[in-house]
């Protein structure tokens, strides 16, 4: 049974930093605001949320794993609504400056 | 050389080279943000060395409340900005020259501790059953110092004052900062009426662990202020009038409630702020249930800035 | 397992200072709060391991206190730094 877990949790841990690889090198390397803000959320979402689920077996008591998964939620939330607001001032700006925005525009 | 130890020198050499970023960029935006990050890394420094608290107060003010701060000023001086500095360059030589004297001094004194580094932690860690607390860290704050925990509590009353000094004669007693619109069917009220709730939870819970675990009432009272910010940002309150008697009651709760206890320990005690065996662990969380609202008010109203408003 | 952890700590560390790089080239102002953004998040877990591998609960506490307040700098920006954002600040 502990060997199950273990293997959970070094399969959870590993895929979740494989997704924060992917979000950094995706807000390094994409072309402009909108898409690296896209690979920022794989890494908000996927990752951070990996992470917690291969920590939960070792949390200890059921109100630490309760307090693991509240804390990816509250990222998630935060995330999610900040990436919005972000996106849309990109669009509402587009060549002030503030941001870049390439490829096709609306 | 372990894992662990390579780790913590990688993280160190990152918040150096985050720090000198910070104070070498040209943009002020853009060292907001590497101040913001600097913080972030340096509570996770906190938690390597075992103080968590610290970790706590640092994650919520630099992370949280700081950028905030830093930011409505790098907007405010952002006119300034553009105009060429106007000091002499042998002022700033001296300005440096003394900022590194200051550092060196530090670095000298660090350096040049015993060691063992002389620590009261022993004496305190034994006297922990006084209180009744199993926090070290609150009955430092709470009960062998508390003095002054007091003081610092009326210093950031005075600090208020300061700042509201600052408003214009003819808004004093109005409101503070611009009147923040969002739409209301936006994404920005969706989180300033999702989050709040939460946050209010989860600062509530930082107060009350304060007593046993790492916590206690300024991190409880940071998180209530962050999130009455939000609200404030999202448009879906205003900002009270300075001149409002609630106001003015809940900003002087903390110290207060904190200087009657302290006199009640003088005439019903052994001196000022000793606490009663019985009481002392109900003392101290009604101190700090009453500190949490004041903190949570001031480090707000702080944040908001001077009257730019007339009460209405 | 510890040591699993601790080099799973040491990457997500890594990529922390890998997004530095963005705070530092910019180009623009949201290139800079998404990077920061990316720090928030590298940190949280940063901060949910290092609780597990020292064995020091209150760490998780830290974690759900920065995953609060993170986007705070991000929303101030919002309002304050860009030009024509639709959330905008009107002056009483």
């Amino acid at each position: 049974m502990k060997f199950m877990l273990d293997i959970v949790t070094v399969t959870a841990i590993s895929a979740g930093a494989f997704f924060f690889l992917a979000g950094t090198v995706g807000l390094l390397r994409f072309p402009d605001t909108l898409t690296r803000l896209h690979a920022l959320t794989k890494a908000d979402n996927l990752g951070l949320g990996l992470v917690v689920l291969g920590l939960l077996p070792h949390a200890g008591s059921l109100r630490g794993g309760f307090k693991l998964v509240c804390v990816w939620l509250l990222a998630l939330l935060a995330g999610a609504t900040v990436s919005q607001l972000i996106a849309r001032a990109a669009l509402a700006s587009e060549g002030s400056g503030s941001f870049t925005v390439d490829g096709p525009q609306p | 050389m372990t894992i662990a130890s390579a780790l913590e020198m990688a993280l160190a050499a990152v918040v150096l080279g985050m720090a000198i970023w910070t104070v070498v960029a040209r943009d002020s935006f853009a060292a907001v943000v590497g101040f913001v990050a600097y913080g972030l890394l340096l509570a996770l420094v906190w938690v390597r060395l075992d103080a968590v608290d610290v970790a706590l107060v640092e994650a919520a003010i630099s992370g949280g409340l700081g950028g905030v701060l830093l930011l409505g000023a790098a907007a405010r001086t952002a006119a300034a900005e553009s105009r060429p500095p106007a000091e002499h360059p042998a002022v700033r030589a001296a300005a440096a020259l003394l900022a590194a004297a200051v550092a060196a001094a530090l670095a000298a004194t660090v350096f040049l501790l015993p060691d063992p580094a002389p620590t009261l932690a022993p004496a305190a860690a034994a006297n922990a059953a006084s209180t009744g607390l199993g926090n070290p860290v609150t009955n430092v704050l709470m009960a062998f110092r508390a003095m002054d925990t007091l003081l610092e509590k009326v210093v950031l009353l005075l600090a208020l004052v300061g700042l509201w000094s600052l408003a214009r004669d003819r808004f004093w007693g109005g409101h503070p900062g611009p009147r923040h619109r969002a739409d209301p069917h936006g994404t920005l009220a969706f989180l300033a009426r999702l989050l709040p709730p939460i946050g209010v939870v989860v600062g509530v819970y930082v107060l009350w662990a304060g007593a046993n675990h790492p916590g206690g009432a300024f991190q409880g009272g940071t998180i209530l202020a962050a999130m009455w910010l939000l609200a404030l940002m999202a448009g879906l309150t205003d900002t009270p009038a300075i001149s409002s008697r609630r106001l003015r009651l809940v900003l002087v709760a903390g110290p207060s409630v904190f200087l009657a206890v302290g006199l009640g320990g003088l005439c019903f005690g052994a001196a000022f702020l000793a606490y009663p065996a019985a009481y002392a662990k109900p003392l101290i969380v009604g101190i700090e249930i009453a500190m949490t609202l004041t903190i949570a008010a001031t480090l707000g109203l702080l944040l908001v800035g001077a009257p730019e408003r007339s009460a209405e | 397992m510890p040591e699993f952890m601790t080099a799973t700590l040491g990457f997500i560390l890594a990529m922390l200072a890998l997004g530095l790089m963005r705070v530092l080239r910019g180009p623009a102002d949201a290139d800079r709060m998404m990077a920061a953004q990316l720090i928030g998040t590298a940190g949280i877990a940063s901060l949910l391991l290092l609780g597990t591998v020292t064995g020091v609960p209150a760490t998780t506490d830290v974690a759900l206190t920065l995953a609060l307040l993170a986007t705070f700098a991000s929303i101030a920006f919002i309002k304050k730094g860009g030009a024509s954002a639709p959330e905008s600040t009107e002056g009483g």
